[in-house]
């Protein structure tokens, strides 16, 4: 069994279903991200995880041991919240110890605790001041001190990044990420930003609509999303959906899509099993930094495109060069090296990278997969 | 002060003096008869009896105030206020506290501990701050009779415990609705119990409304006439009814002198806890509404 067990979880308030049948583990010393849209789920499902709400159906196990009905404080926990909740009235050191006092810790060996836990995050300076004295990062270190100070057996993290600057939300992110290679605790952190998502985690899952929709590694969640939802969510700018038709030429499935010059062209499939598929319509996604110019493909593909086709609009962003065009009636963006000459109203050609394409049924919006 | 200056709105010069003309005018209305019983209670009865109200003292002495004190005849004893004054207070001070902390209480479970019905029960208890006092006083009788407590200081702290609890009630249900929840689960996790969580987290955050609740209480139960003359009687009676008695009782000559002093005397205290805390007062009504 897993060090953290969440097994077939449903939550409901009064009649409406908001979680379906959950079921995540989560092995010792992991880093699972719960990523998802606003409503889908994720806070609510972390809160059952601390004991804050009552389970409807299913359990949740911690090392070994049925957490159902157990008390917040004694599952051993500890959990980092989105306002940092530093209670106003007491001191940053005070804050730190406040839960080693309620469970009858000794003075002194709090006090050696918070120390340790102060130098660790270097905040030592900050422990005789009150919350209202600390800056935004600052409130964010003190939360994590409290929440390491217990030495819990998981870390919950609920969007502890969101009320951030975006320049302090990075640096903390490498933090939280060096935090977790050095203690190597397991952790359960949640957000709706899919580049905190990726760059955390060992582990993700998405959420949408109380259902997990997918849990993966992050390249499992990138290069083979289970579903459309899957797909656009995850990766900015988003995944290109191109609705296609499969054709079959010389044995070899094909995806048919209308350019922008009023052509067709065929973009072969990496994929065989999809000339099951012929003659019937499915959609195709292709990432931004798959679909580059012709020198900027990648060496290692066995399957790079040549395309022509009309630029609408070039966004230079300093590392990259975003530039969209118009396939299958659909704007398409394409991720480019800064350098590269291209200008709006050119016709350029363009290289896609189909060993990096991957399929979805219109009907089911499930990924068609391989074999 | 100067954030709450750059918030104001900025106003004319004429439009400003209408209003200190107007705020002076109203301080003026309320101050003046406050100043009349004060300079009357400095002045020999003659010189009441014999000239003019507003005039200012020929004689200046303080033998009015010993008097309604110390001496003068409330009732049928020549006692003065003092022991009155002494009841109010052993009747005003557990009355506020009680009913200040039952209003944190269930304003810490009506907003961090919901339960199924809890706004019909809160709407109940407001229910409870506009029943007029003249509804309830036969059966609160009753009920003092039943347990025991009519006639008795306690019985009158019960009955204004049970009138203030609706206010105070709403004063911290309405402040602790602003109040983070998340702090509540934080302090859960920490493993703070019921009660640990109300004094160590919310309490220490509660100054601003407990002081309006204080004030609030402290002058409704000390200004109180109804219900200390109506469950009260003879030595156990509070200030206002004995300040009535004292008015009432005095035979022959009236000591308009002595009346006025036992008047500001009655209404010291109020002052006195509105001078000390007031400047929380606003503040406190204030708190929740506005954030920072
Ligand atoms: N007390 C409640 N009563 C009824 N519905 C609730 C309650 N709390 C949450 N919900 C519903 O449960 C769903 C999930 O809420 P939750 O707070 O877990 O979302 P979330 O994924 O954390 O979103 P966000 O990113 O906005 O924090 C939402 O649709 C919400 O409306
Ligand atoms: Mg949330």
């Amino acid at each position: 069994m897993s060090f953290l067990n969440i097994n077939n979880v449903t939550k409901s308030y009064g009649s409406i279903e908001v979680l379906h049948q959950i079921n995540v583990s989560v092995e010792e010393g992991e880093f699972l991200v719960l990523v998802g849209p606003s409503g889908c789920g994720k806070s609510t499902l972390l809160y059952m995880i601390a004991g804050l709400e009552d389970i409807t159906s299913g359990d949740i196990s911690i090392n070994n041991r049925i957490v159902n009905g157990v008390h917040p404080s004694n599952r051993n926990i500890a959990m980092v919240f989105q306002s940092y909740a530093l209670y106003p009235n007491m001191t940053v050191g005070q804050n730190i110890t406040f839960g080693l006092e309620m469970h009858g810790v000794p003075a002194p060996e709090r006090e050696k605790a918070m120390n340790d836990v102060a130098k660790l995050l270097q905040i030592e300076q900050l422990l005789g001041r009150k919350p209202w004295q600390l800056s935004g990062g600052q409130r964010q270190r003190v939360a994590m001190g409290r929440a390491l100070v217990r030495n819990p057996d998981v870390f919950l993290f609920d969007e502890p990044l969101s009320n951030l600057d975006a320049k302090l939300r990075v640096n903390m992110r490498t933090e939280i990420k060096k935090l977790h290679e050095k203690l190597k605790k397991t952790i359960v952190y949640v957000t709706h930003d899919q580049i905190e998502a990726m760059t955390l985690s060992t582990r993700i899952a998405v959420m949408y609509q109380g259902y997990v929709q997918q849990l993966g590694t992050p390249k499992e969640i990138y290069d083979t999303p289970a579903n459309l939802f899957v797909a656009t969510f995850m990766g900015s700018p988003a995944m290109n959906i191109l609705p296609a038709k499969v054709v079959v030429q010389d044995n070899r499935p094909h995806a048919s899509v209308a350019t922008s010059e009023g052509n067709t062209v065929l973009l072969p499939f990496s994929q065989a099993n999809l000339a099951a598929w012929q003659g019937k319509d499915i959609l195709l996604g292709i990432r931004p930094e798959a679909i580059t110019d012709l020198d900027g493909a990648d060496r290692k593909s066995s399957n790079i495109v040549n395309l022509q086709n009309r630029v609408d609009v070039t966004e230079p962003s300093g590392s990259d060069t975003f530039v969209t065009m118009t396939l299958a009636d659909r704007d398409t963006i394409a991720r480019m090296r800064a350098d590269v000459s291209v200008a709006a109203g050119d016709v350029f050609d363009f290289a896609v990278n189909m060993d990096k394409a991957v399929v979805f049924d219109p009907e089911t919006e499930e990924r068609i997969t391989e074999g | 002060m100067s954030s709450a200056q750059t918030q104001s709105v900025r106003t004319g010069r004429v439009t400003r003096s209408f209003i200190y003309l107007f705020l002076l005018v109203s301080a003026l209305f309320y101050l003046l008869p406050f100043f009349i019983m004060l300079l009357n209670s400095v002045k020999p009865l003659g010189e009441i009896t014999g000239g003019n109200m507003m005039a200012m003292p020929e004689v200046f002495t303080l033998e009015a105030w010993k008097a309604a004190w110390s001496t003068a005849q409330v009732g049928v004893e020549p006692t003065g206020l003092r022991p009155y004054f002494w009841n109010s207070i052993k009747m005003v001070v557990p009355a506020v506290f009680i009913s200040t902390i039952l209003g944190a209480l269930n304003g810490y479970v009506l907003t961090k501990w919901r339960f199924k019905y809890d706004t019909i029960l809160f709407g109940l208890m407001l229910f409870s701050c506009f029943i007029p006092f003249q509804i309830v006083l036969i059966p609160m009788a009753r009920i003092l009779g039943i347990v025991g407590l009519s006639g008795s200081t306690y019985g009158l702290i019960l009955v204004h415990v049970v009138y203030g609890v609706g206010f105070s009630t709403l004063y911290f249900r309405n402040y602790y609705a602003a109040f983070p929840t998340e702090l509540v689960r934080a302090a859960q996790i920490d493993g703070a119990g019921f009660f640990q969580i109300f004094y160590r987290i919310l309490l220490p955050s509660s100054g601003p409304i407990i002081v309006v609740c204080v004030i609030w209480q402290f002058t409704n139960i000390w200004n109180d006439f109804l219900f200390g003359a109506s469950f009260a009687s003879g030595s156990g009676a509070p200030m206002t009814v004995a300040l009535n008695n004292l008015v009432q009782s005095s035979t022959g000559v009236k000591e308009y002198n002595v009346h006025f002093a036992g008047a500001i005397l009655a209404a010291l205290p109020t002052l006195l806890v509105y001078i000390v805390a007031g400047r929380y007062f606003v503040r406190g009504l204030m708190a929740g509404s506005v954030k920072g």
